[in-house]
């Protein structure tokens, strides 16, 4: 049975139109700009991936949005209000994982989950039940069995799917996740993976993700923005920004023992001509589109060049 | 008592209850849960049987001296004034640490993430300091019965005394351990700071000798403290009323003793909440980081 089965009925809590609203935001320490006019926004039930390079505001940003920095200027809403200003029914409505935890060490999982997410019950409605069930979530975030442990005794890996568990406990209609799955396995990446499609899918959940995993961010978002000199410098789904930035595909080919490779805008063509001159003769194909990482690559080299 | 209420849906909560209320109830809980937890921590235990076996030792080699013209053991003078000692360190020394730490590690900024977090974080808190204190208290206090048998003389108005005295004391050092801890920059910082100042304070206020061997401006400086008064009050609670005579004025004071430590108090309360408020304020993921980051440089 499914572990998260409060989410059965299918619900749409949002009155407003866009979940979050960014406008010309800017945000500079001292002489340093690190947000120098960023803009986007994101629809309610969106899965949005903020990628960029080491320094690019990424965490600035979405700690602006989660209202834990007071930006230098610009407009931000998050579900029509201003994070910095909002008060704690906002605040009910927000769901936040950080970069690094390490709070809470003695208690144990269950005790811990059960105690945060006992903050969110006066916010809870008949459409959303809040929280989360302390067990249900263990289940879900794959810590079956660990309820019972203590905080500080769980590995680096389990540590962060708590935290994962915590940032999700009061049923949030936006999430926001720095670095999700850092030190996750595959096995944890694949679970984490799973329970962000079902927030998503079941529970219509907004949720800004920053990563530095492309693939991650190919599978899991409905969109990208890529961040870089404190601007957004590209924004769209994986597949669009990839076709948009680089039209050509790679194919590669075998022909009496010997291998080519030959890129083209037109891969079909390409390859019906392959086979219309040499039929049987062609062995090995492949055809490989310019991966979001390829993508990415390119357009970073190209802001910071 | 039940400390962890089971994550309740809503439809069962009064819809009048205010949020404020109900967190300042996890609060109590989380207090509770915090304080056992405290309990079975190896160095906390190990910290607080340390002390108490030091200050055993002392009313020990002290037990046949007597309090300068008065034939009363000075160690029955002693015992009172260490009971004041432990309540201002407990309340000034584990507030600061408990806010220097938790500052460092996440946790305010997890109550921060939390609707009404602050408020069940920092009533938790207040009650597992509290009741870490009382319990440090009840061990120094039955151990000093045993040496100190003028002690148990002290009739149900003496311990109503030592009550008002701790609760009072607790009031006015925890909101000020709590500005300091959430001022310093590093715990270790913190917690040396204010053993010092704390240490500082002991040798002039007249806990382990009469105060009025001092001289008269380290007898001044100690006035404007709680620490003085806490010791003065927990004399006046346990010891006789002729002990009295050796005291300044010769009078326990304890109108004085009320003025000084609600002065404290009220400075303290109205202190706190911006600073804390401002300082959750600056609270952010990557000021945590960089936090950690400096700690780890400081270690490697």
């Amino acid at each position: 049975m499914s572990a998260m089965s409060e989410l059965d009925g299918r619900v749409h809590p949002l009155d407003t139109a866009t979940a979050i609203e960014v406008d010309d935001l800017r945000m500079s320490y001292g002489q340093a700009q690190v947000l120098r006019g960023v803009g986007f926004t994101v629809a309610p039930g969106e899965v949005v991936a903020l990628l960029g390079p080491n320094g690019a505001g990424k965490s600035t940003t979405i700690e602006i949005l989660e209202g834990f920095r007071i930006p230098s200027a610009g407009r931000v809403r998050v579900m029509g209000e201003e994070p910095a200003a909002a008060g704690e029914r906002w605040r009910a409505r927000i769901g936040v994982v950080l970069q690094s935890w390490r709070d809470h060490g003695r208690w144990r999982v269950r005790r811990l989950l059960e105690h945060l997410g006992a903050y969110y019950a006066p916010y809870s409605t008949p459409g959303r039940r809040r929280p989360f069930d302390a067990d249900e979530l263990i289940d879900a975030v794959g810590l079956t069995g660990h309820g019972g442990q203590r905080v500080n005794r769980l590995s680096g890996g389990q540590r962060r799917r708590l935290d994962v568990a915590i940032g999700i406990v009061g049923r949030p209609e936006v999430l926001f996740l720095d670095e999700p799955t850092a030190g996750f396995d595959p096995q944890a990446r694949r679970d984490f993976h799973d329970l962000v499609h079902r927030l998503s899918d079941l529970d219509d959940t907004t949720i800004l993700l920053t990563t530095h995993d492309l693939d991650e961010a190919e599978k899991l978002a409905d969109r990208i923005l890529i961040l870089s000199g404190g601007r957004i410098v590209a924004d769209g789904s994986p597949d669009r920004l990839s076709r948009e930035f680089s039209r050509d595909a790679q194919v590669r080919w075998s022909r009496d023992g010997e291998h080519f490779v030959h890129a083209t805008e037109d891969a079909t063509g390409f390859v019906r001509g392959l086979f219309a001159q040499y039929g049987d003769g062609i062995g090995d194909l492949e055809v490989r589109r310019a991966t979001l990482e390829d993508t990415y690559m390119a357009i970073v080299k190209k802001e910071e060049g | 008592m039940n400390p962890t209420p089971r994550a309740t849906p809503s439809s069962t909560l009064p819809a009048a209850l205010p949020a404020t209320l109900h967190a300042a109830r996890l609060g109590l809980a989380r207090g509770w849960i915090e304080f056992k937890q405290s309990l079975t921590n190896p160095q906390e235990i190990g910290f607080t049987l340390v002390t108490s076996v030091s200050i055993v030792v002392v009313l020990y080699f002290q037990r046949d001296a007597t309090l300068p013209g008065t034939d009363m053991p000075l160690a029955a003078a002693s015992l009172p004034s260490i009971l004041g000692l432990i309540v201002a360190f407990n309340g000034l020394v584990g507030a600061v640490g408990a806010l220097a730490v938790e500052r460092e590690d996440g946790t305010l900024l997890r109550a921060k993430a939390l609707p009404q977090g602050m408020v069940g974080y920092l009533v938790g808190r207040v009650v597992s300091l509290s009741l870490g204190a009382v319990i440090s208290l009840l061990i120094v206090l039955v151990a000093g019965l045993f040496m100190v048998p003028q002690v148990s003389g002290a009739g149900l108005g003496g311990w109503l005394t030592v009550a008002w005295v701790t609760a009072l004391g607790l009031v006015a050092t925890l909101p000020l351990g709590a500005v300091i801890g959430s001022l310093a920059r590093s715990p270790q910082g913190a917690a040396g700071l204010s053993m010092l100042t704390v240490g500082a304070l002991t040798a002039v206020s007249g806990i382990f000798y009469p105060i009025s061997a001092l001289a008269g401006w380290l007898q001044g400086i100690a006035h404007v403290f709680p620490l003085y008064w806490l010791g003065l009050g927990m004399r006046s609670a346990l010891l006789p009323d002729a002990a009295a005579a050796v005291e300044i004025g010769g009078s326990w004071r304890p109108v004085e003793t009320v003025v000084v430590l609600v002065a404290w108090a009220v400075a303290g309360l109205l202190l706190a909440p911006p600073i804390l408020r401002r300082m959750a304020r600056r609270e952010s993921g990557s000021a945590v980081q960089a936090r950690r980051d400096r700690a780890l440089q400081r270690i490697g």
